[in-house]
């Protein structure tokens, strides 16, 4: 950083306006925050509204044209399958969630220090990068099988598949964040006097932040897309597991209650991200 | 608060200057003490293309209480000597001593305020003005009333939980100036602090930061590439040649003080204003009243 701040020639102060300096379409932050939502309860309502006629509507088509229940369930039905076998799903939500939290966490972590660590030394930043794009387009569902054969039926396998799809995700936004650094900035905290760790704690990890929360979304959508495409492929449980067990069934209600299940973890993630996002990246929006 | 505890030592540390001295080159009134001796600073950049020489043997005294504006074309190597006189970046050749200890890295005694404010947006202004009390490890409470009367001073009571991008340019640079001041540094540095203002909130600027120097008696350093403002502020003018920076001339500046925006339209203030960019034209001055080539430079 030192050697940064004296070999150049300065820019003093001088800097490209925020909105040139985004370079991804991913890294700008606004773009996933600033969805249009409900702004008041009216509009809400109207929301509400529309989920309920098409549900209704559904249910409807689905009694006047005598729809079979294997082609597509009753919505009506899909919610009591939902209430009343919830302790038939319960296991296997556990199991999903088990995998994808903890296989998340690592994935995670690592991206986050291996993208602070790796973005000081531009060099080993331009070796190691193709490798983590290649883990990032590589579908790792792709090896539960292998890993499956080494390891079997456990756990391991998955929560490393969720681990490797989760962790390039998180690195690649990560490093897009903290590669940004405002000389500007870092000057301002020299000028104070500031250590490497302070600059880093206190300027270079915020200005990164919007970043890694970014990053740290899209990661947890692709975990949990791993998880379930883990459990379809070499698991005896968990939610992925129960939709090819139920479809071998046609038990289509369930079936349709545990792609429910899914579609209410996916929102989830995107709400509870949306709400760290506009608490601790808002002021970049 | 700034007025109370400061007033005192402000008077003590600028006795006023006769009227019409005309200082020499590169002596500093002698009645006050140096508090920072630039000498013989040369920089070179290193580029892809090749070395950028951007200061070239300059040599500067700077009293204590003295208000300095040093004043050149873009790119005459100003900034540079301002960052070398704050520790942040090294010079190739010479040195830059303050209260009689060489410059080598960032001093407590030293504030500086950047362009463009340089607040941290993820902090609302109460946060940006603690910010290097944390950088430090300071505790901030024996300084909350001295931040309060500031915060005042620069009109910014009632904003301490906005967020920059919520503030004009001004208030963001009046924070800035609250930031500088807090932890009450002797030597102040501003780097073309106001140079992204429109002009009439630089004129209200301007005059705070008269205001401020008057109250506290703080060494200031100004860089600016504005004639106005570096004469309505200074006690010394000094102007630099272009790219290398080398010492064209320095102006000492008379006028009688508190100066007002009115005396910028005056004839003594234009008189300077004509000589000063005469003089960056030229690379130095002549005074035409005695003939007296003065030229800081050689060629």
């Amino acid at each position: 950083m030192a050697s940064e701040l004296r070999e150049t020639i300065p820019t003093f102060g001088k800097q490209t306006p925020p909105d040139q300096q985004s370079e991804v379409s991913l890294s700008n932050w606004s773009a996933l925050t600033s969805a249009s939502f409900a702004q008041n309860w009216w509009q809400a309502t109207i929301i509400g509204l529309v989920a309920v006629v098409v549900l209704g509507g559904l249910e409807v088509f689905v009694r006047v044209f005598d729809v079979p229940a294997y082609t597509f369930p009753k919505p009506s039905d899909i919610g009591k399958a939902l209430w009343n076998n919830f302790d038939l799903f319960q296991p296997h939500l556990e199991a999903t969630l088990k995998v994808m939290l903890s296989g998340y966490a690592i994935g995670a972590v690592i991206g986050i220090v291996l993208a602070a660590v790796i973005t000081q030394f531009p060099f080993v930043e331009k070796i190691i990068t193709p490798y983590i794009l290649l883990l990032v387009t590589t579908p790792m569902i792709a090896i539960v099988p292998l890993l499956v054969q080494k390891m079997g039926f456990g756990m391991a396998p998955r929560i490393i598949a969720v681990a490797l799809a989760a962790g390039p995700m998180v690195m690649i936004n990560s490093a897009t964040g903290f590669r940004r650094t405002d000389l500007a900035k870092i000057a301002l905290a020299r000028s104070y006097g500031a250590s490497t760790f302070q600059i880093f704690t206190k300027v270079r990890f915020p200005l990164a932040l919007p970043m890694i929360i970014v990053g740290l979304m899209v990661g947890a959508i692709f975990g949990l897309l791993t998880a379930v495409g883990a459990e379809i492929v070499g698991s005896g449980e968990g939610l992925g597991n129960r939709l090819m067990f139920y479809s071998s069934r046609i038990q289509m209600a369930n079936f349709w209650s545990v792609i429910v299940m899914l579609a209410i973890m996916g929102i989830l993630i995107y709400i509870i991200f949306y709400w760290i996002g506009k608490r601790w990246a808002s002021w970049q929006a | 608060m700034v007025q109370q505890t400061t007033a005192t030592s402000a008077h003590a540390a600028i006795p006023s200057r006769p009227h019409g001295q005309l200082s020499g080159i590169d002596s500093v009134p002698s009645q006050r003490p140096v508090a920072m001796v630039v000498d013989h600073a040369t920089k070179y950049y290193k580029t892809k293309s090749g070395a950028v020489h951007a200061l070239e043997d300059l040599s500067l005294e700077i009293a204590e209480g003295e208000f300095v504006c040093i004043l050149g074309p873009s790119g005459c190597g100003k900034s540079t000597l301002l960052w070398a006189m704050s520790g942040l970046h090294d010079l190739s050749n010479g040195r830059v001593v303050l209260n009689g200890t060489p410059v080598t890295g960032p001093r407590p005694e030293i504030g500086m305020i950047f362009q463009d404010a340089n607040l941290l947006p993820w902090r609302n202004l109460e946060q940006n003005i603690r910010f290097p009390f944390e950088i430090k490890k300071l505790d901030v409470k024996p300084y909350q009333e001295r931040i309060r009367g500031l915060i005042d001073e620069v009109g910014l009571s009632g904003f301490e939980k906005k967020f920059p991008r919520e503030l004009s340019g001004g208030m963001q640079q009046r924070a800035s100036i609250v930031r500088c001041l807090s932890f009450d540094p002797s030597v102040i540095l501003m780097d073309e602090p106001f140079g992204a203002l429109d002009a009439f909130t630089r004129d209200e600027m301007n005059l705070l930061i008269q205001k401020i120097w008057t109250e506290t008696g703080k060494t200031i350093i100004f860089v600016t590439h504005n004639v106005t403002e570096a004469i309505f502020l200074a006690d010394r003018v000094v102007v630099l040649t272009p790219r290398p920076g080398r010492l064209a001339h320095i102006f000492p500046i008379d006028l009688p003080r508190p100066r007002t925006i009115d005396q910028t339209f005056s004839s003594e203030f234009i008189k300077v204003v004509l000589q000063i960019k005469q003089t960056i034209m030229h690379g130095g001055f002549t005074d035409p009243d005695t003939n007296d080539a003065r030229v800081g430079i050689e060629m």
